[in-house]
C-alpha cells in the first residue's frame, strides 16, 4: 500500500465532491436539519435531543452508504477508475482514500450531532466512536454495492431500497412488532439505540456482538462483491 | 533494437451465456508479435476483431486464457510499476490513453493532471509544461465537462504522457476529429516518439496508419494477417506492378512495368504529355478487404 497514492485520491475526493452537489447534500442534509429542528420545534412531552437521536441514526445508514456508492459507481461508469488503476493505484489503496474521506466527512458530521445534543466529556467520545463504528460498517456496504454496480443507474436502484432500510428501520420499529424483531439485528438499530440521549451510554454485550455480526457480515458480502466484480481489473 | 513487447501464442476466450448453456467464444486465437523500442506501432482491425482484449493483455488488465506477454521483458503488471524518477521526477513505464478518456468532468484541466502528477510524483510545473504542450493553458481552468472532443483528446494524451512514459498505449487517439486536429495528435505521438517512447496504437484509419506507424499489424477474427511496415504490405500485394498516368488532356492510362513500356513512358514524356504518374499498389484498406473479405468500420 502507497500512501502517496492514498493521499492523491483522497485529495482528488475532496476536489470532486466540493463540485458534487449530489454528494455533498448526503454530507450536510442531516446535520443542517438536526441544527434548524433543534432549535425550531419545541413539542411539550416531546423527549430532550429528539431530533439528535433520530437524525444521527439515520445519518449513519444513509450518508456513507449513498457516498460510496454514488463515487464508486461513477469513476467505474466514466472510466476515470480505470485511469487509476492503469497508474498503479492499487484498488486496496483506491478504496482506502475515498473511504477515509468519506469517513472523515461523516464524523465531522457526527460532530454536529455532538453539538446539537449537548454530549460532553465521556459521553461525547462514546457518541463519537459508536457513530464511527456504524459509518463504517455503512461505508463498506456502500464500497460493496458500488463495487458490484456496472453504472450509476444501477447502482441507485439497489442502493436507495438498502439506505431507506437501514435509516428508517430504527424509527419504523417503534411502531410494529415485527419490524422491532428485524430491526434488533440490524447495526443501525444498535447506533439508534446506542446514541440515544435516553441512552446511559455504555454498550452491553448484546450490543457489542450484533454490532461486530455486522461488521463481519458486510465485510464478507464486501469480499464478495469485490471478487465476483474482478475490480481491480476494471 | 530492444524489444519493446513481446506476445507469444496469446489466446483468449470468453465465457458467454447462451439460453440455459454457456458458450464459449475465442476472440484471440494465438497471437505473435514484437514491437521495438521507439517505435509507433499500429494494430488494425475492424471492430470486434479483438484489438481492446489484446491492449487489456498487454496492460496487465486480462490475464490470457494462453501464451505470454511481456513488457520490456517483464509481465505487464510488474512493468506498469513507477520506474522511479527520470530527470528529477517520478517517471513510470506506461502512459495510457482509452477511448472514452476517463476524466474528472466537474475538475479543471490543472486539477485533472495534478491527481495524476500526485501519484506519479511529477511535479507542479511539469503539469504546466504538459498544458501547454497539447496547448491547453488558456483553458487549463475549464472542467473537463465543458471541454470539446478535441481538447478532451489533447487533456487525456496529456496525462498519459505526463510521467514522460517509456510506453505509449493510445486507443483509436483520432476517432471522430476532425482533419486539423487529428494532425494535432499526430503531432504529439510523434513528438513523443522523438522522445523515446514507444508508441503503440489502435486504430480504424488506414490512412493514419499508414503516415504515422512504422509497422502495422492487420487483426482479423482474432488472427493476424499482415504485419509489416505500411508501404512493405502495399507492395506485397502489388499483384499488377503498374503505373498510372495522367495526361493533361484529362485522360488517363494504366502502364505495366516492362522494358517496352518504359519506352512508351519516356515518349509520353518527351512529348510533354504527363501531368501526373502513380504508382497502383493497394492501400492498406485495399490490402485488408483482399485477406479478410471484409472493411475495417
Amino acid at each position: 500500500m502507497s500512501f502517496v497514492h492514498i493521499k492523491a485520491v483522497f485529495q482528488k475526493q475532496i476536489k470532486e465532491t466540493l463540485k458534487n452537489k449530489e454528494v455533498l447534500v448526503q454530507f450536510m442534509m442531516f446535520p443542517l436539519l438536526t441544527v434548524i429542528m433543534e432549535n425550531l420545534i419545541h413539542i411539550e412531552g416531546m423527549p430532550e435531543h429528539y431530533f439528535t437521536g433520530l437524525f444521527s441514526s439515520m445519518y449513519v445508514g444513509m450518508a456513507p452508504l449513498v457516498a460510496m456508492v454514488s463515487i464508486l459507481a461513477e469513476e467505474k461508469e466514466k472510466g476515470t477508475l480505470r485511469a487509476l488503476l492503469m497508474a498503479d493505484v492499487k484498488a486496496a489503496e483506491y478504496l482506502a482514500g475515498v473511504g477515509s474521506y468519506v469517513w472523515l466527512v461523516c464524523m465531522f458530521g457526527s460532530c454536529v450531532f455532538m453539538v446539537t445534543g449537548e454530549y460532553e466529556g465521556k459521553e461525547a467520545l462514546f457518541f463519537l466512536g459508536i457513530m464511527g463504528v456504524g459509518i463504517l460498517i455503512s461505508l463498506v456496504f456502500g464500497a460493496a454495492i458500488g463495487v458490484s454496480s456496472r453504472n450509476q443507474m444501477g447502482a441507485t436502484a439497489i442502493s436507495v431500497p438498502v439506505m431507506l432500510a437501514l435509516s428508517f428501520l430504527p424509527m419504523l420499529s417503534a411502531f410494529n412488532e415485527t419490524l422491532g424483531k428485524v430491526a434488533k439485528v440490524v447495526y443501525t438499530q444498535q447506533v439508534s439505540l446506542l446514541v440515544s440521549p435516553a441512552s446511559d451510554h455504555t454498550a452491553g454485550f448484546g450490543n457489542i456482538s450484533i454490532i461486530l455480526a455486522n461488521v463481519l457480515l458486510v465485510m464478507a458480502l464486501f469480499g464478495y462483491a469485490y471478487k465476483k466484480a474482478a475490480f481491480d481489473e476494471k | 533494437m530492444e524489444t519493446a513487447i513481446e506476445l507469444s501464442g496469446i489466446r483468449h476466450k470468453f465465457v458467454q451465456k447462451k439460453g440455459k448453456g454457456y458458450e464459449e467464444n475465442e476472440v484471440l486465437k494465438g497471437i505473435d508479435l514484437k514491437v521495438s523500442t521507439g517505435e509507433i506501432f499500429g494494430l488494425l482491425g475492424p471492430s470486434g476483431a479483438g484489438k481492446t482484449t489484446l491492449i487489456k493483455i498487454m496492460t496487465g488488465r486480462l490475464k490470457p486464457s494462453g501464451g505470454q506477454a511481456l513488457l520490456f521483458g517483464k509481465k505487464p503488471r510488474e512493468s506498469l510499476k513507477n520506474a522511479g524518477g527520470r530527470e528529477g521526477e517520478g517517471g513510470k513505464q506506461t502512459g495510457m490513453m482509452m477511448d472514452d478518456f476517463g476524466l474528472y468532468e466537474r475538475l479543471s484541466c490543472t486539477d485533472n493532471l495534478t491527481v495524476f502528477a500526485d501519484i506519479y510524483g511529477v511535479s507542479r510545473k511539469r503539469v504546466e509544461e504538459v498544458l501547454e504542450e497539447v496547448r491547453l493553458q488558456d483553458a487549463k481552468k475549464r472542467p473537463a465537462a465543458e471541454l470539446s472532443k478535441g481538447m478532451r483528446t489533447r487533456l487525456s494524451l496529456a496525462r498519459a504522457v505526463l510521467a514522460r512514459p517509456r510506453f505509449l498505449f493510445l486507443d483509436e487517439p483520432t476517432t471522430g476529429l476532425d482533419p486539423g486536429t487529428a494532425a494535432e495528435i499526430h503531432q504529439m505521438i510523434r513528438k513523443e516518439q522523438r522522445r523515446g517512447a514507444t508508441v503503440f496504437l489502435t486504430t480504424h484509419n488506414m490512412e493514419e496508419a499508414a503516415k504515422l506507424c512504422d509497422h502495422v499489424a492487420l487483426l482479423n477474427e482474432g488472427t493476424i494477417v499482415e504485419y509489416g511496415k505500411p508501404e512493405e504490405i502495399c507492395r506485397r500485394h502489388n499483384y499488377d506492378h503498374k503505373i498510372k498516368i495522367r495526361f493533361y488532356n484529362g485522360e488517363s492510362e494504366e502502364i505495366g512495368s516492362s522494358a517496352e513500356e518504359a519506352d512508351k513512358i519516356a515518349d509520353y514524356f518527351r512529348r510533354g504529355m504527363v501531368e501526373t504518374i502513380h504508382s497502383t499498389e493497394p492501400d492498406l484498406e485495399t490490402v485488408f478487404m483482399e485477406l479478410t473479405g471484409r472493411g475495417l468500420v
